[in-house]
Formats: structure tokens, sequence, C-alpha cells
């Protein structure tokens, strides 16, 4: 059961994205376009700024309101579910969990309040899974200043107007056993050397941003290091088993948006005389929708639970993201099914729904990755 | 300033809304309560109003114990505090009656400033604004678009069926707002944090000095004498054009006495 708070807060994050997101989104999506007002309005109400504490220009919650958050946004559209995902988990966490005070001074209040955004770098075009394996971006110290090099893929919030900056994992020296040394260090928008490459074709999410970077001598102060130099490694882990709890509320919220049009749908449409939710096929597969559903909210409802209880949520986090996204790609695919035709078209969401569900079988952390951590954790590895 | 904002909850017209077959009345228990849409305008004007010209703005619900949600609603939007008016008595009240007993309630609290959105999606009649100034004898600035305030005097726009008038008035008074006036803020976690450590004042009809004989079902001015569901939507009428179907169209339109 959610306490009031956290439920007042879904229902406000509900009725934004019934009234504010919905009507419009789906021009945005079949334009590519980045919904600059839409995000400005979440910022407004907070949504940015939900697990940053006060102190920081944040709403003082936690990573479980998020969640919730992302979850009622997710039910409507991805798009600016995953704008909210990558700006708070990738952008802001890390700063905030990382940061010097005066590197959280600079920029956490404008990312809380949505008014800027900040980008995550550690996927390369080489590679993804197998970090630092196929990571060749290098940062180098020169004359008080770091000089990158390097190129990154796929990352999330890091052209758009009010993007302030990327974090860029990059190798910056050798250990004493031989290793990559990784940091990550703080590229803000505009410095010369960092180019942003044009918006990628997207299968889906075509309503966010996501672009190419790449890096040529980019210099920038050596106080951008986030954080301890070497601790790159570990910052990303632990930033991305928060994150598999946020993308997993995300797919939830695709998941039951699947089974909110195909109830609505199921009363309307009519086949050999009758509506179609009448048939027994049709009710078996919304029954299974809801089950998906529920089990993957459940899933991570606990995974957030005991990151927020301070307990180890690595395996939780990971059965959460397997299972939440399987339950939006079936869900997606069975509501498809159910619309028919009409599931094909574009002006449908579920059409959209459906282009969408995929990549969060991917994206931080594929399907086969969260089977790797699970198995680690059962102490499958190394056998 | 004191600004009070008259808040109501509504059935959620989203879900099936019913009367109740005992005395007529709404059935509030059947449907969601969510807060009436204007009264969300009406809120977000006072919080406009209170952050460029300061004051403390106060929530006034009449209504049943449930009617808390949309009390913290409008404290998680940013108001200051809140007086819910609730007692059996004035259940089935109607909009005479209702203006009565909020009026007796300004009385109790005081204020410069009373702020409503212009109609309920339930009743819809519209009048409360009207009523309430009529009992206070204050000024009345109904169906406004744009509010301002310059020290004791106030000044709306008034919308009216060929554009506006601007109407001036002293303070205390009345207004009612339309939904173009501003854009309603949804709350932020911070605020819905903030709305549990709020004030909650409750009212009953003594509390507030309202007279028993003048609230309540039985005491009503208007009455519903009978009702029924709406019968379900008729077939309509398709127009095929085989050439003359501007003329089929307006030979129909005529004959329902539309043209
Ligand atoms: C729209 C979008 C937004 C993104 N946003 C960001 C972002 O903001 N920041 C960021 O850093 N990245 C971002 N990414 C990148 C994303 O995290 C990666 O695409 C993902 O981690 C997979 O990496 P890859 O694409 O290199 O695939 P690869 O690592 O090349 O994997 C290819 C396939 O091999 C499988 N595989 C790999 N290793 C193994 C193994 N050991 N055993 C079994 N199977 C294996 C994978 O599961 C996958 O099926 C984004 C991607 C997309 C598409």
């Amino acid at each position: 059961m959610l306490t009031d708070e956290y439920d007042d807060l879904r229902k406000s994050v509900e009725s934004f994205a019934r009234e504010v997101v919905a009507p419009v989104i789906g021009d945005f999506y079949e334009r590519c376009e980045f919904p600059y007002e839409i995000v400005r309005r979440m910022g407004a109400m907070g949504l940015f700024g939900l697990p940053i504490p006060e102190e920081h220009g944040g709403m003082g919650g936690d990573y479980f309101a998020l969640c919730l958050a992302l979850e009622e946004l997710g039910r409507v559209d991805s798009s600016v579910a995953i704008t909210l995902e990558a700006g708070v988990s990738l952008g802001a966490m890390p700063l905030l969990r990382f940061g010097t005070d005066e590197q959280r001074a600079r920029w956490l209040p404008g990312l809380a309040a949505g008014e800027t955004l900040g980008a995550f770098g550690l996927t390369e075009p080489g590679g993804g899974s197998d970090v630092p394996g196929g990571m060749r971006t290098t940062a180098d110290l020169d004359g008080g200043e770091w000089v990158i090099n390097g190129s990154k893929a796929f990352i999330t919030n890091s052209g758009t107007t009010i993007t302030a900056f990327v974090a860029v994992a990059a190798i910056t020296g050798r250990r004493a056993d031989g290793r990559p040394e990784i940091s990550t260090i703080i590229v803000p928008a505009g410095t010369p050397g960092f180019t942003v490459s044009k918006k990628y074709s997207k299968v889906g999410w075509s309503a966010s941003d996501t672009r190419e970077l790449s890096f040529t001598d980019c210099r920038v102060p050596a106080a951008n290091l986030l954080g301890e130099r070497g601790r790159g490694y570990a910052q990303f882990l632990q930033t991305l088993d928060e994150g598999r709890i946020a993308i997993a509320a995300l797919s939830v919220g695709l998941a039951q948006g699947c089974v909110d049009e195909s109830l609505r749908y199921v009363h309307e449409r009519h086949a050999f005389g009758r509506a179609i939710g009448g048939y027994q096929a049709i009710q078996f597969k919304i029954a299974d929708m809801e089950v998906r559903t529920h089990t993957a909210r459940l899933a991570y409802y606990h995974a957030a639970e005991r990151m927020l209880a301070g307990l180890p949520f690595k395996k939780q986090a990971a059965i959460a993201k397997l299972v939440a996204s399987n339950a939006a790609m079936d869900n997606a695919r069975d509501a498809t099914q159910i619309f028919g035709g009409y599931g094909f078209m574009n002006e449908f969401p579920v059409g959209r729904f459906y282009r969408d569900a995929k990549i969060l079988e991917i994206g931080e952390g594929t399907s086969e990755v969260q089977r790797m951590l699970i198995a680690r954790e059962l102490g499958l590895s190394g056998l | 300033m004191n600004i009070v904002v008259c808040v109501k909850q509504v059935p959620d017209t989203a879900t099936e809304r019913k009367l109740r077959s005992d005395d007529k009345t709404l059935d509030r228990d059947a449907a969601d309560g969510v807060i009436n849409e204007l009264c969300e305008y009406a809120v977000e004007e006072a919080l406009r109003l209170k952050e460029a010209h300061g004051g403390e703005v106060t929530v006034l619900t009449m209504g049943p114990d449930k009617a808390t949600d949309t009390i913290r609603k409008a404290l998680a939007m940013g108001a200051d505090k809140a007086v819910h008016l609730v007692d059996p008595a004035l259940h089935g009240s109607d909009a005479l009656s209702t203006s009565y007993a909020l009026a007796q309630t300004l009385k109790k609290i005081g204020f410069d400033l009373v702020i409503l959105g212009s109609e309920s999606t339930d009743a819809r009649t519209g009048m409360l604004a009207a009523m309430l100034a009529e009992r206070l004898g204050t000024p009345q600035l109904t169906l406004a678009n744009k509010v301002e305030i310059s020290g004791a005097g106030i000044t709306v726009q008034r919308v009216t069926d060929y554009g506006f008038d601007k109407v001036e008035a002293s303070l205390p008074a009345i207004v009612s707002v339309v939904e173009k006036i501003n854009e309603p803020r949804y709350p932020s976690f911070k605020g819905i944090m903030a709305a549990k450590k709020k004030q909650v004042q409750t009212f009953g009809i003594a509390d507030a000095e309202i007279d028993a004989a003048q609230v309540g079902v039985a005491n009503a001015w208007s009455e519903v004498a009978d009702f029924a569901v709406a019968p379900p939507r008729a077939a309509g009428t398709v127009v095929k054009d085989e050439g003359d179907g501007g003329v089929k169209t307006a030979d129909y339109l005529a004959s329902k006495k539309f043209i």
C-alpha cells in the first residue's frame, strides 16, 4: 500500500500525464521533436528534483518517488519518461552522490528544477555491455586540464538546447594490475572540441534526445573530475544499479498503459456481433497483461524498498529490470494484437508502446546483462 | 491580504454519476470525489495574487468527511490553511442555503478577497458567487479571466458574449473565475509533504452560527421532483451524397428547425 504522500504524488503525475502529455505527445513523436514545453512543466512541478534534497533545489523526496512519477509518465509516453529518468538518475544523481560542493552548487539547482539537463556518457560505438573492455575514450591531464579524446554512442539528453553538461567516463591511466583506470569528467555543453552529432533516427523514444558525441582534444579544467580519480567504474556501477529500478518503473508504466488502452478498446470494438472483450481469447490476453504488470510492479517496489532501507539491492534491481522490460515488451505485443490494424497505426498510443518497448530490454543493461548480474549474485561467476 | 478560496469536491466526471433514490440528492459515495476543475483555477489565482502581493490563502470547503482529500490537494498546491465546514445537517443543501452556510462561515473567518470557480461540474448553477456577495454586502466580480489588485482596489476582466468588460471595485470583494484565467499548477512532492503539516480547522453548523432551519435537504428552496436515466443515444441519420448531399442536409436541418 502506498502512503498518502506517495499516492498523492502518483495522482498528481497521473493527471499531468493525462492532461498535458497525452493530448500532444503523438505529434512530437511523429516529428521526432523534443517537447521542451512539456519538460519545462515537468520541471515546474518538481519532477526533476524528486530525489534531490531541498538544500540543492530539489523536492526532498526519495528515489521511490521518482519511480512512481516515471511509472505514471510511462503509462502515457516513454519519451518524456526517459527524458526524466536519464535527467535525474544519470544526470543529477552521480553529481549528488560523488560531486564536490562546488560542482553540486553549480549544477544541481538547475537540474533539480528541470531547467537544465545532464547526460551520462558511458556507452561507446565499440561497446556498451562490455565496460571497460570496449572503452576507448581517454582523458589525460595536461597543464591543469583534462584533454579528452574519443567518442560516445546513444547518449540521452546530450544535445538539447537545455543540456548543461555530459559526464563522460574515460580512461585516465593504467592501474597497477594493468587494467584501465576509469574516471568521470564533467564536460559542459559548448566546450571546444566537444561535438554533438545530429539526432539518431530511432525505432522508438522518438521525442527523446539521443546523440553520438565526439571529443577531439577537448579541454576542461582538472576540477571537472567527478569525485575521485579512478573511481569511475564504481560510480557507474552504483548509478546503473539505481537506474535499473527506474527503468523497471518506466517499463511497468508502459505495461500498464497497454492494459489501460486495451481495456478501453475491447468494449468499443465489435466483431462477429459482439464487443471483442466478450471473447475469452481476448480476456485471457488482458488477464496475462495484468499479471505481468502487477508482478513487475511488485518487483520494482521491492528493489526500491531495499535501496531506501540501505540494504543490498543489486540482484533485486536486476530482477525488476528484467521482469519489467519483458512485461512491457509482451504487453505491447499483445495490446497491438488486440487493436488489430489500428494497433499498427502511429496515431494510436499502442503503436507507440510497441515501438517504445524494445529498447527497455536493451538500455541500462541488456536482458542478458541482467541475467549475468543475477547469476553472479548467486555465486555463479568464474566457475 | 487575506484570501479565501471556496473549493468544492465533486464526483469525477470521468465516472458514472448517480442521484440517490431516497432523497434525490447527488450520491456522493457512489463516485470518486475530485476537486472541481474551476476551483483549481481559483486556487491558482489566489496563489498568484499571494505571490505578488503577500498575504495568506485559506481554503474553505463545505462537504462531507471525504472532502478532506480535496482540501489536501488545494493545500498541496500551496494554500496556507483550510476550513472544512462539515455537518450532517448540511446534507442536500441547495445553492441558496449553501451560500447562506458559506457566508456565515466567511463572516467568522474574515476575508479581504474571496475567490470561487464560476461553476461546479455537478450542479452547475453558477450562482454562488453572486449569492455570497449579496449575503455579505460586498461587490461581486464574476466570470473573471484576469484579476489585478492595487492597494484596496480590485480590477477584473469579466468575460462576456462580445468580449470582456473591465470591472472595478474596492476590497473586500467576491470574485469568480473562468478557466482561461491561468494554468493551475500540479502539486509538487514538496507541496504534498508540506500539506500534511498545514492546519485544517473543522467547523460544524454551531461553530459558524448556521441556523439548522435554513440548510439541508428539508429546507431547500429548489427540489428535484423526479429523475430518469438518460435514454441511450439513438442511431443518427446518414445523408448519402449523390450530388444532392447539400440539399438533403439543409432539408434535414430545416425539419429540425435549426435553419
Ligand atoms: C535510445 C538509447 C538511449 C541510450 N542512452 C544512453 C545513455 O544516456 N548513456 C549511455 O552511456 N548509454 C546509453 N545507451 C546505450 C545502451 O546502454 C547500450 O546500447 C546497451 O548497454 C547495450 O550496449 P551495446 O549497444 O553496445 O550492445 P553490445 O554490448 O554490443 O551487445 C550486443 C548484444 O550482445 C549481448 N551480449 C554482450 N555481452 C554478452 C555476454 N557476455 N554474454 C551474453 N550476451 C552478451 C548483449 O546482451 C546484446 O544482446 C542508450 C541506448 C539507446 C538505444
